[in-house]
C-alpha cells in the first residue's frame, strides 16, 4: 500500500487511472447490457422460451439438467431441434416413465401449448429440426396428386422403412427387447418428425438425403395403409407367415383333431335305459 | 325316446350272447371280447329312416351352399366392404365364398361321417396279432431254394460276370450325378466381385442415394442417419438391375469416430460414415434393422446381428463372418466415392470364397 501511494504523483499515474476507469466501465457495461436487453425483449417466442423454461424445469430437468445439457440418467438437448420435443412430448414417450429397452408411446401429459413452449426452450438452447408445420407433412388432398404420392411413397417405404416397421406399418422386434412400432394411428407430424429426428434407436432420415416431398410420399402412403378395409377379415397383426401358420396350425388343425375325438367319443351305440 | 325299442335288444332275445368267459376263479384270464352291442339304428327302423334323412339333408344343405357360392361370386361386388362383428370390416365377396365353401364342404364331411356311424355296417372285425416270420418249413424251402439256384447260375464259379455285374451296378448311379450338372453353370468368378468392382483410384465411382438418384457429399450423411446407396451408373430401368442390386446395395451411416472401435474399419470409412455391404453373410437377406444409439445391424430373416461400430463384427446370430465394408472417400468436388470393390465377396459363404 505504501509503495502504491508513494508513486501515486508518477507522470503516468493518471494513464493507470484512466486505464483502470476504461476497463470497469467496458466490463461493468458488458455484464450488464445483455441482461437488460433480454429483459427488453417481450416477443411472443421469448415468452414462450420463458414458460418453457419454467415447464423444463419442473418436468424434464431431473434427467436431462436444467439447461437441458444431459446427465447420466438423460441425453443432452442442445441441437435437439423442436421437432424432436414435438415427437417425444406429444406422442407421450416424454416424460419417460422407467428407464428399460425402449421408451414407450403413453398417454400425453402436455398440452399442444406447453408442447409447443417446451419445444422452444429446447430449440433456445441450439439450433436443430425445426416442427414441420402442416403444408410439409400433409398429403395432397387432391385424389389424383395423392395416388400419385402414395405410389412413389410405398415405394420409398419398402426401401427405407419396411424393414423395421414391416411392409405395411405394422412394427416388429429389434434387439434386446426394443422394437419398431406399429405407425397405426400416428400422426402425420408425427411420422415427419420421427424420420425427420431419428428418436430412440430409429435412424434419421435429414433433407440432404431425403426430401420434404419423398417425406411427405411416406407419409401418405402409411395414411392409406391405415385406411384401407381389410379384404380378408382377421389380419392376425399382417406379420405374415408367421402368425398365419400358428393360427393354421393352433386353430386349424386344433379344431380338427377335437372334431376327431368328438366323432370317435360319441358312439352310437344303443343303451338299455 | 318315445319308441319302446328294447324287445329289439339282443339280450331280450338271446341271453346268452357274447363270450361270457369265467374270470371269478383267475384275474388274469382272457376276458374275451365284449359283447356286440347294436347301434340303435340297427335295432329301430325309425331311427335308420331319421338318420337317413339327416344324412340327406346335410348333403342338400351342402348342394345349397355350393349355388349360394355361384350365386355370390354372380353377384356380389368385388368392392362391397361390409361390417361383420368379430372381423371387423370385410370384403362381402370373400366372406359370402369362404362360407358358401366352407359350409358345403363341412356339411359333405359331416353327412359321410354321420353315415358311416349310424347306417353303414357295423361289424366289429379283430385282427389278431401273430409273428411276422414264417415258419421253419418255408424258410428252409426258400433257403434251400437260394442255393439251388446259386449253384446252378454259377454266380460264385464264373468271377469275370460276376464282377462286370458289380460294375455295372456301381457304375448306373453315376448318371444321376451327371444329371446334376443341369444345375450348372458354375457362378465362375461372378460372386467375387459387385458393381463396385469398375472402381479405380484412378476412375473413383461416385455412391448415388437410392432415394433421390443423386450422389451425396459428406455433408449429407449426418449421425445417426441411414442412407442406402448404389454404384453410379446403375439404373432401375437396367435390365440386371434387381441381380446387380442384389450384391452392390450399401447402407451408410455416420459414426462419431471415437465411437469406432475397429481402427481399421475406421480407414475405410470417411470422417466417420461407414458403408458396409447391405446383404446379410448368413443366407443373403437385406439387412438394414440399423439402430442408431447401439450401432447394430439387425438381419430381419433369422436374427444375425452385427456391430457397425466395431467393423460389423457378429454379435448375434447365424451369420459366419462380418459384414463387407467398402473403402470410401471423396472426390475433388466433395462427392462421396469408392475407389475399388469389397475385399471380400458379399453375402452367403460358399466353398470357395476366399477368407
Amino acid at each position: 500500500m505504501k509503495k502504491l501511494s508513494a508513486r501515486r504523483r508518477h507522470p503516468l499515474a493518471a494513464v493507470v487511472v484512466l486505464l483502470l476507469a476504461l476497463a470497469a466501465t467496458g466490463g461493468l457495461y458488458a455484464a450488464f447490457a445483455p441482461a437488460e436487453k433480454a429483459q427488453a425483449d417481450s416477443s411472443a417466442q421469448s415468452l414462450a422460451i420463458d414458460e418453457g423454461r419454467k415447464l423444463f424445469a419442473v418436468g424434464c430437468s431431473s434427467c436431462h439438467g436444467l439447461n437441458g445439457q444431459g446427465t447420466s440418467d438423460g441425453p443432452s438437448l442442445v441441437g435437439v431441434g423442436s421437432a424432436a420435443v414435438d415427437f417425444q412430448v406429444g406422442t407421450g414417450r416424454m416424460p419417460a416413465q422407467q428407464p428399460g429397452a425402449q421408451v414407450p408411446r403413453k398417454k400425453v401429459i402436455y398440452t399442444q401449448a406447453e408442447t409447443d413452449q417446451l419445444a422452444a426452450f429446447v430449440a433456445s438452447l441450439g439450433p436443430g429440426p425445426v416442427t414441420p408445420d402442416s403444408k410439409q407433412y400433409e398429403p395432397s388432398s387432391d385424389p389424383v396428386t395423392n395416388a400419385e404420392q402414395v405410389a412413389k411413397g410405398g415405394e420409398l417405404f419398402r426401401t427405407n422403412c419396411a424393414q423395421c416397421h414391416n411392409f405395411n406399418g405394422k412394427g416388429g422386434a429389434l434387439t434386446n427387447g426394443k422394437y419398431a412400432p406399429s405407425l397405426e394411428g400416428v400422426d402425420s407430424k408425427h411420422i415427419y418428425e420421427a424420420m425427420q429426428t431419428g428418436p430412440q434407436n430409429m435412424p434419421s432420415f435429414p433433407d440432404t438425403t431425403m426430401p420434404e416431398e419423398q417425406k411427405r410420399e411416406i407419409v401418405a402412403f402409411v395414411r392409406s395403409t391405415n385406411d384401407e378395409p381389410n379384404p380378408g377379415g382377421l389380419t392376425l397383426g399382417s406379420l405374415g407367415p408367421v402368425t398365419e401358420g400358428l393360427f393354421g396350425w393352433i386353430f386349424g388343425l386344433g379344431t380338427l383333431i377335437l372334431v376327431a375325438i368328438w366323432v370317435a367319443a360319441h358312439t352310437t351305440k344303443a343303451k338299455k335305459s | 325316446m318315445s319308441h319302446d325299442m328294447s324287445e329289439n335288444l339282443p339280450e331280450a332275445h338271446d341271453a346268452s350272447h357274447g363270450t361270457d368267459v369265467a374270470t371269478h376263479g383267475d384275474p388274469f384270464a382272457d376276458p374275451g371280447l365284449p359283447a356286440h352291442e347294436p347301434r340303435r339304428t340297427d335295432i329301430d327302423e325309425r331311427a335308420a329312416q331319421r338318420a337317413e334323412r339327416q344324412v340327406s339333408l346335410m348333403f342338400v344343405v351342402s348342394m345349397l351352399a355350393t349355388v349360394g357360392f355361384i350365386a355370390s361370386y354372380a353377384s356380389i361386388d368385388a368392392d362391397k366392404i361390409v361390417y361383420i362383428f368379430p372381423l371387423g370390416h370385410v370384403s362381402a365377396l370373400n366372406f359370402a365364398l369362404g362360407m358358401t365353401l366352407g359350409v358345403a364342404l363341412f356339411c359333405i364331411g359331416a353327412g359321410a361321417v354321420h353315415w358311416a356311424r349310424t347306417l353303414m355296417s357295423d361289424h366289429e372285425l379283430p385282427a389278431e396279432r401273430h409273428p411276422i416270420e414264417a415258419d421253419d418249413d418255408v424258410r428252409n424251402d426258400v433257403i434251400e431254394q437260394f442255393k439251388t439256384g446259386a449253384a446252378e447260375s454259377g454266380f460264385g464259379r464264373r468271377k469275370l460276370i460276376r464282377n462286370t455285374l458289380f460294375g455295372s451296378l456301381a457304375l448306373v448311379p453315376l448318371s444321376g450325378v451327371v444329371l446334376l450338372r443341369d444345375l450348372g453353370p458354375l457362378p465362375e468368378k461372378k460372386l467375387l466381385h459387385t458393381g463396385w468392382v469398375e472402381a479405380e483410384p484412378s476412375k473413383p465411382l461416385r455412391l448415388v442415394n437410392m432415394n433421390t438418384d443423386q450422389p451425396m457429399k459428406a455433408e449429407d450423411i449426418v449421425q445417426g442417419s441411414l442412407t442406402f446407396a448404389k454404384p453410379e451408373g446403375l439404373e432401375e430401368s437396367d435390365e440386371d438391375f434387381q441381380q446387380q442390386i442384389a450384391k452392390d446395395a450399401l447402407m451408410l451411416v455416420r459414426i462419431a469416430p471415437e465411437d469406432i472401435k475397429d481402427a481399421k474399419s475406421r480407414d475405410k470409412g470417411f470422417e466417420g460414415i461407414l458403408a458396409y455391404s447391405k446383404i446379410c453373410t448368413h443366407v443373403g437377406c437385406p439387412i438394414s434393422l440399423y439402430e442408431q444409439q447401439t450401432h447394430h445391424a439387425l438381419c430381419p430373416c433369422h436374427q444375425s446381428t452385427f456391430d457397425l461400430a466395431d467393423g460389423a463384427r457378429v454379435i448375434f446370430g447365424p451369420a459366419g463372418h462380418p459384414l463387407p465394408q467398402l473403402k470410401i472417400t471423396t472426390d475433388e468436388q466433395g462427392f462421396l466415392v469408392a475407389t475399388g470393390d469389397f475385399d471380400e465377396p458379399v453375402g452367403p459363404s460358399y466353398w470357395e470364397r476366399p477368407r
